[in-house]
């Protein structure tokens, strides 16, 4: 359910960057950890609902899970944490510290490019002619 | 055109809970942020809780819940300073809720702030609100997968208190093996610090209370 909270920040996190870049945003990637608990059909359902009417309407959200992270205490490396098997991926020990979850990330936008915008700018002015 | 952005989606709230954290620093309080399912016990678990804390440690409480200040009425009843914010629909607590509620407490005359996040096992853990630690609350009635179903809040709580283990005295049919929790838990948060217990009887308390008494004398500063 906290997806609706997380879409309605993104949405003012996505407009800012297309008011500063003037530009309509098509496409957008996230990262989170998996203890974010972030429903992918969720967040875009709510994502597409809040911005409707606004510029990044019909945008594509890109998410990508990454896996908690734990810090192994024998052989001192770090390894991706398969919560179906917790051990250490690498010496196989369950002796391990759990580092802190990524944080949720807005990392990249797209725009909808500058040719596509002179194209449609081009059609509108022969539609009027 | 593809831009980076690299922006913390949750920097608005992040900010209140750093807002939050200075608070408690400066008034020396320690935070603690209570998550678990509707119905585990948590009012319950608190108002003993401060009924036995009295004398040695003053405590307030912030009581979220979806609808009704019926949880607050029950603190009332110990009359600890209580503030209750409904979200209305809301499934978790934002800092920036806490962060309104603290003007309404009285700060210099507390030790400690208990947090009763709204009844829900996922959201609320992923929220901070600036609390020092987060306390998970399961009770025996909501079966022993939960931890693995759940593995969120276990895996971020520093406490978990186990509650109505009367039920085992009383002699109900329950599928639940502490040994099994306690084994699920510690897989992913070996430090965890668990209290078996009955807000029922009172049976269990008196670790949690140490705990709470230790932790409110000894906290570090946030």
């Amino acid at each position: 359910m906290h997806e609706t909270v997380l879409a309605q920040r993104l949405h003012k996190l996505i407009l800012a960057e297309s008011a500063k870049y003037g530009a309509k945003p098509v496409a957008a990637k996230i990262s989170c950890g998996l203890f974010a608990a972030v429903n992918d059909e969720l967040l875009r359902e709510a994502l597409c609902a809040i911005s409707r009417g606004t510029a990044a309407e019909n945008l594509k959200l890109k998410i990508e899970h990454k896996p908690p992270q734990g810090l192994c205490e024998k052989c001192k490396k770090q390894f991706n944490i398969d919560l179906s098997n917790i051990k250490c991926s690498f010496c196989g020990s369950a002796d391990f510290q759990l580092l802190p979850d990524a944080p949720l990330i807005l990392e990249e936008i797209e725009f909808e490019s500058e040719k596509k915008n002179e194209n449609k700018s081009r059609k509108k002015h022969i539609k009027r002619k | 055109m593809k831009i980076k952005v690299v922006k913390n989606i949750l920097s608005e709230n992040e900010s209140y809970a750093k807002k939050n954290r200075a608070i408690f620093a400066k008034n020396n309080i320690l935070c603690l942020n209570m998550i678990s399912s509707p119905g585990s016990g948590k009012t319950a678990i608190l108002v003993k809780t401060i009924n036995r804390l009295k004398g040695k440690v003053r405590v307030g409480i912030i009581e979220g819940d979806i609808q009704t200040d019926l949880d607050a009425r029950r603190i009332r009843t110990t009359r600890a300073p209580v503030v209750q914010i409904n979200t209305e629909g809301g499934c978790h607590l934002s800092a920036a809720q806490v962060h309104s509620a603290l003007k309404l407490l009285p700060l210099d005359k507390l030790d400690v702030i208990i947090i009763e996040n709204v009844g829900n096992l996922v959201c609320p853990s992923v929220f901070e609100l600036g609390e020092s630690a987060k306390i998970a609350v399961l009770s025996v009635a909501e079966g022993d997968d939960k931890p693995a179903k759940y593995p969120e809040i276990f895996a971020r709580a520093k406490v978990l208190l186990i509650n109505k283990i009367d039920l085992f005295a009383a002699g109900a049919s329950i599928d639940f093996n502490l040994k099994k929790v306690e084994k699920e838990v510690r897989r992913l948060n070996k430090k965890i610090e668990i209290f078996p217990l009955s807000a029922r009887t009172c049976q269990g308390f008196k670790n949690w209370r140490k705990w709470l008494i230790d932790s409110a004398r000894n906290h570090p500063a946030q």
